[in-house]
């Protein structure tokens, strides 16, 4: 095996030249995981080494695509994490009621289950038709996955299981159709939802947001490219508009704390302070 | 009882971080092992042990009752400190970053599991090489030995629960067979080997 601390040198120079050459920046992505899905491309591909791969991506687009293909797969369930969803329903519906419209952000979307899980929340609550959802990606094949609403049916039964321990009012059967294999979302479910790409990493705040869920995001960033993204949200958000991160990332660690309050913390929802 | 001693250098090895995994079987083997480590424990330990999603926390508060050592269910980013033991949470796997921190991560399931031994003990071998212990309890599955063998390749100590002792030996047998263990140990002795290494330092 190679010494780590060359690898490590080879895998910097592999993220600068992927950012020189193409304009994707990885290298403030958390160093275990990207170091991980490197691995797990070399043992895929046969390629020997990191030095290898770095002479193909130099002019060989395909090939890097392929490569940041890996960088980019993204796992996400229906109603993950049922205790969220709830907690939205409790404690933060009845504040967005309160507003004409409401703007809700879904940052880092990835295939869109979450996108449709809070679209089912907000239709029960009786709020869905003033709100709209900005649900954003990186990875735009994500992305039109999540557009299209369509999954496989195995994953369902699971999803009802959490519909239901979210509180879900309804049956969960009601909001999907079956053809063959697969589960296609109601179309009215993505009536409100504008999707598009946008990047953490290098693009610029969205306005005026009531509300941002960017959940199992922030674990693949470091602390610089974090803490942008933080700063993100916390301008895209009004005075007193929501903010939800996934269960195991805290506010508390980071520079944002003392701007916001803990609405729900097992579930991770903060609400931005009128006065910082 | 098989041992390093006689291929140890001849100066210490100053390990750093000690890694922990198991599945079936384990619940039991981690708390006897780990309620034998003393309050001036001088490393910090990350655990996994296999869990169903929605574990809310079971493994990690039976053990918070059991043990003298802390106990934490990390949050991602939190830094690791000496003496501490952290313990994976259901549905995510953990990670450690070269600059002491804990990462976690919701990448696909690794041997049908989430958390993944062989996530742990991998980003371990990239991040701390030698300074690594690494111990692989009871489970019916092969998930730990790959990761095993990557640190045993980086220099850093294998230990694994004697498969006679434990009450699923598929795991640590696994890792046996493809020559990833430098000891082959009971919980009991794997408990004095901490306590004498988790010493070297202070």
């Amino acid at each position: 095996m190679k010494n780590p601390e060359g690898e490590h040198a080879e895998i910097d120079l592999l993220l600068e030249t992927i950012y020189q050459r193409y304009g994707y920046d990885f290298r403030s992505y958390a160093r275990a995981s990207i170091e991980r899905r490197i691995r797990l491309f070399l043992s895929n591909t046969g390629y020997p080494s990191v030095a290898e791969i770095i002479l193909r991506i130099v002019d060989d687009q395909e090939f890097t695509f392929h490569l940041i293909h890996y960088f980019s797969i993204a796992v996400t369930e229906m109603f993950r994490d049922p205790l969220v969803y709830r907690a939205v329903r409790e404690k933060v519906v009845p504040l967005l009621r309160t507003w004409p419209h409401c703007k809700i952000w879904h940052a880092g979307c990835a295939t869109g289950e979450e996108v449709y899980s809070l679209a089912i929340v907000l239709k029960e609550e009786g709020i869905y038709n003033r709100a709209t959802i900005y649900a954003t990606d990186f990875n735009n094949e994500a992305l039109d996955r999540a557009c299209e609403g369509i999954y496989e049916m195995g994953k369902l039964q699971e999803a009802t299981r959490n519909y239901q321990q979210a509180g879900g009012k309804g049956s969960f059967s009601e909001y999907y159709y079956a053809r063959y294999k697969a589960a296609v979302m109601d179309s009215s479910l993505k009536e409100r939802v504008v999707f598009s790409s946008h990047n953490l990493a290098s693009d610029s705040a969205f306005g005026e947001m009531h509300l941002i869920f960017c959940r199992n995001v922030l674990i693949y960033f470091n602390r610089d490219l974090q803490h942008r993204a933080l700063g993100l949200f916390t301008d895209s958000l009004v005075h007193g508009g929501f903010l939800c991160l996934g269960t195991k990332e805290d506010l508390h660690f980071t520079d944002f704390r003392d701007q916001y309050e803990v609405v729900d913390n097992k579930a991770r929802i903060y609400k931005k302070k009128n006065w910082p | 009882m098989r041992t390093k001693e006689t291929t140890e250098p001849s100066w210490p090895v100053f390990h750093e971080i000690v890694v922990m995994g198991g599945s079936a079987g384990g619940f039991k083997v981690f708390s006897a092992i780990l309620s034998a480590l003393p309050l001036d424990f001088s490393l910090p330990i990350l655990v996994v042990q296999h869990l169903i999603p929605g574990d809310d926390g079971l493994f990690y508060r039976h053990l918070a009752s059991t043990i003298r050592l802390p106990v934490i269910e990390p949050c991602d980013k939190q830094w690791i400190k000496h003496g501490h033991v952290y313990v994976a949470p259901a549905n995510y796997h953990i990670l450690v970053e070269q600059n002491g921190t804990i990462a976690l991560s919701v990448d696909d399931k690794i041997n049908w599991s989430r958390p993944s031994i062989d996530v742990l003990f991998e980003s371990a071998a990239q991040a701390f090489g030698e300074q690594v212990i690494a111990v692989l309890l009871s489970g019916a599955n092969a998930d730990g030995a790959a990761g095993m063998l990557k640190i045993k390749e980086a220099g850093g100590l294998t230990i694994a629960l004697d498969p006679a002792t434990a009450e699923y030996p598929v795991m640590p047998q696994a890792a046996i067979d493809s020559g990833a263990a430098d000891e082959v140990l009971s919980a009991e002795e794997i408990g004095l080997r901490l306590v004498k290494l988790g010493s070297y330092k202070i």
